[in-house]
């Protein structure tokens, strides 16, 4: 064996362990759900189930027990999904519209304004747990969906402002000042020229505010109430709901279930995360 | 429709207090209408400033700016009915090349059967037809500029404006697209202001020629006035390839029998003032002979194929000569110089100003 297959075979070795170490954990987890409790408590850990048994799946979903609430994860899957989907979509949205002026609308002061913003990147969000608790008490928001929107889209924005600002840097100023003297104004520059060039940080800030937003457990138990407790909280109050016997097949699946999403996301959207789509704007 | 641009008093400030820069320091150029300016000048001359200016995406410090008569300061670049070729082309990337072109009419509320009409004129005038629906990325350079052009034209402005349009594109299609240029803006008779630090361009493709330099005007005049009668050893030396070259002397007296005595030679021109002055000779008006009393070495032969320039070490530095190419000199050469009578242009040694 030559010098250069032995330096493949090492690097292969590596990445080799690099994919065991993340995808053992996940083999485990899928392979206890499908196993019934007899298996569990006699089997090796890394056996293959003997038979598919989607039976824990089912409970997980809409039967196992949080205290004496037998509704399953269901409810907080809901919740999570009325709250991650309208945050992320504003902490976007806003992000985009942030980092388009601090880009190319820049006016006095706007640097040191997004100094500012960038603050809110780094802040540790504990900080701000007491005065946001009482925000949302003055604005009748304490306790509910409509307020856990409101903190991810609040806390998100920072970073999602940070990624538009930076991407639209990019971007040739020619382009903006072609478009001003065509006629197109500030919203029509916005939405014709810049955003239609945006997907690929687009898809970025996407995944990544949902990806935040949902596996989010400070905010969700702090400031959520008995009705609108997202997925995370949920599931820790399942798993740790004592009863007779510890149902580890319940357990796996339902953390699988509260895994999916972001998983699903990133496999939808991620394909765009390296198209570059300036390419031919300027010169070539 | 052709429309006069005066440009009047316009300074440009850039910072405030110690740390201001002043970039154009009183411009003053009027424009007839369908009049070809060049702006020309080096990098950081305030060409591309005043430009924008003109554009209405920058406001100046201080100034006029009129527009068919009618004063654009404070008014925004879209409504002061100009169309802009920009240096990188500034093509819209996600649009198609008909998209581009009609962009400006959508956004002026032209229908939409008038939009691609005119599309399709502006395209035929430029031969871009086959290329309407592809996207910029997908088209080369060359395509890129034509489409920039399509994008100005189509909306018949009152002023063209050029910011370098042709920096990006190799040699041989930028003659080409010189001579495009030319050849719409005598088809569209709009007038135009074109920017560039290309002085073959500046001469091409210009009726009239400013030369800037440090934000300062230094000239502005048909490109023959400038070629033939530069206002100053800046403008002399900016215009003109190979160089002019400068020889500095001492002039006898003025008239014909004046004498002109400089390091290594003394020519008998007529000097329009005694004393120290600097002669400008460009090197097509110094002819090589065997028998003349200013002598060098040769010390560079640059055969052009129409020209070969002959750069000769004497007294007072570098001479360029443009000889035929049938000129049969080598490197090492002792080669006498003569200078005729006409085309001299004399200039004061201390400020470069022309004299005469």
């Amino acid at each position: 064996m030559n010098a250069k297959n032995l330096s493949r075979l090492a690097v292969y070795t590596v990445l080799g362990i690099a994919a065991f170490f993340f995808l053992a954990p996940m083999y485990v987890m899928l392979a206890t759900s499908f196993k019934d409790a007899e298996q569990i408590r006699s089997g090796n850990l890394l056996s293959l189930p003997t038979s598919l048994n989607f039976e824990s799946w089912q409970l997980a979903w809409s039967t196992a027990c949080t205290g004496v609430d037998c509704r399953g994860l269901k409810p907080y899957f809901m919740n999570s999904v009325l709250m991650a989907v309208p945050a992320v979509l504003i902490s976007t949205a806003w992000g985009a519209l942030n980092g388009y002026v601090l880009s190319m609308w820049k006016f006095r002061g706007s640097d040191l304004l997004f100094g500012f913003i960038l603050f809110g990147v780094f802040m540790p969000f504990q900080v701000v747990l007491l005065p946001m608790s009482q925000v949302l008490g003055f604005m009748g928001l304490s306790s509910s969906i409509a307020g856990l929107v409101l903190v991810h889209s609040l806390a998100g924005m920072a970073g999602t402002t940070l990624f538009f600002r930076n991407y639209y840097t990019a971007i040739p100023r020619e382009l903006v000042q072609a478009a001003r003297m065509d006629g197109a104004g500030f919203w029509r520059i916005f939405y014709r020229i810049v955003i239609p060039m945006s997907t690929p940080i687009l898809m970025v800030t996407l995944i990544w505010q949902f990806t935040n937003i949902w596996n989010d457990f400070l905010f969700g138990v702090a400031f959520s109430g008995a009705d609108s407790k997202p997925i995370t909280v949920g599931l820790n109050n399942m798993a740790n709901t004592t009863s007779s016997v510890k149902s580890y097949n319940v357990d796996m699946a339902a953390a699988i279930i509260a895994g999916l999403p972001t998983m699903l996301v990133y496999v939808l959207a991620g394909q765009y995360f390296v198209k570059g789509l300036t390419a031919g704007a300027v010169k070539g | 429709m052709a429309a006069s641009l005066d440009i009047a008093g316009i300074r440009k400030v850039f910072g405030k207090g110690d740390k201001a820069v002043e970039i154009l320091k009183k411009i003053d150029i009027e424009v007839a209408p369908g009049e070809f300016l060049i702006l020309v000048g080096p990098s950081g001359c305030g060409k591309s400033t005043l430009l924008n200016i003109i554009a209405g995406l920058e406001e100046p410090t201080e100034g006029e700016l009129k527009i068919a008569g009618k004063n654009v300061i404070g008014m925004a670049p879209a409504q002061r009915d100009i169309a802009m070729v920009f240096q990188s082309y500034a093509l819209y990337p996600t649009m198609s090349v008909a998209d581009n072109i009609g962009f400006a009419l959508e956004m002026r509320k032209v229908p939409l059967d008038v939009r691609q009409k005119r599309i399709k004129e502006v395209a035929a005038m430029l031969q871009i037809e086959h290329l309407l629906d592809r996207r910029p990325a997908q088209l080369s350079g060359g395509q890129r500029q034509r489409v920039a052009m399509g994008r100005a034209l189509a909306r018949d402005p009152q002023l063209f404006l050029f910011d370098e349009p042709l920096s990006n594109l190799d040699a041989k299609l930028r003659v080409e697209m010189r001579a495009e240029i030319k050849r719409l803006h005598l088809v569209s008779g709009i007038t135009t202001v074109y920017v560039t630090h290309d002085q073959i361009e500046a001469m091409t493709l210009g009726s009239r020629i400013a030369v800037m330099k440090d934000g300062i005007l230094q000239q502005i005049g048909t490109p023959d006035e400038i070629y033939r009668r530069p206002a100053n050893t800046y403008v002399a030396g900016f215009i003109g390839s190979p160089t002019m070259n400068f020889i500095s002397g001492s002039a006898s007296g003025t008239g014909a029998t004046s004498q002109f005595a400089f390091e290594g030679g003394v020519l008998q021109l007529p000097c329009p003032v005694p004393g120290a002055v600097t002669l400008g000779q460009r090197p097509e008006h110094i002819h090589l002979s065997d028998d003349a009393a200013w002598r060098g070495e040769v010390t560079l032969v640059e055969p052009t194929g129409a020209d070969t320039y002959v750069v000769v070490k004497t007294g007072v530095g570098l001479v360029t000569v443009r000889t035929p190419p049938s000129t049969v000199v080598k490197v090492g050469d002792h080669v006498g110089m003569t200078v005729s009578a006409n085309h001299n242009n004399w200039f004061d040694t201390q400020t470069g100003l022309r004299l005469g």
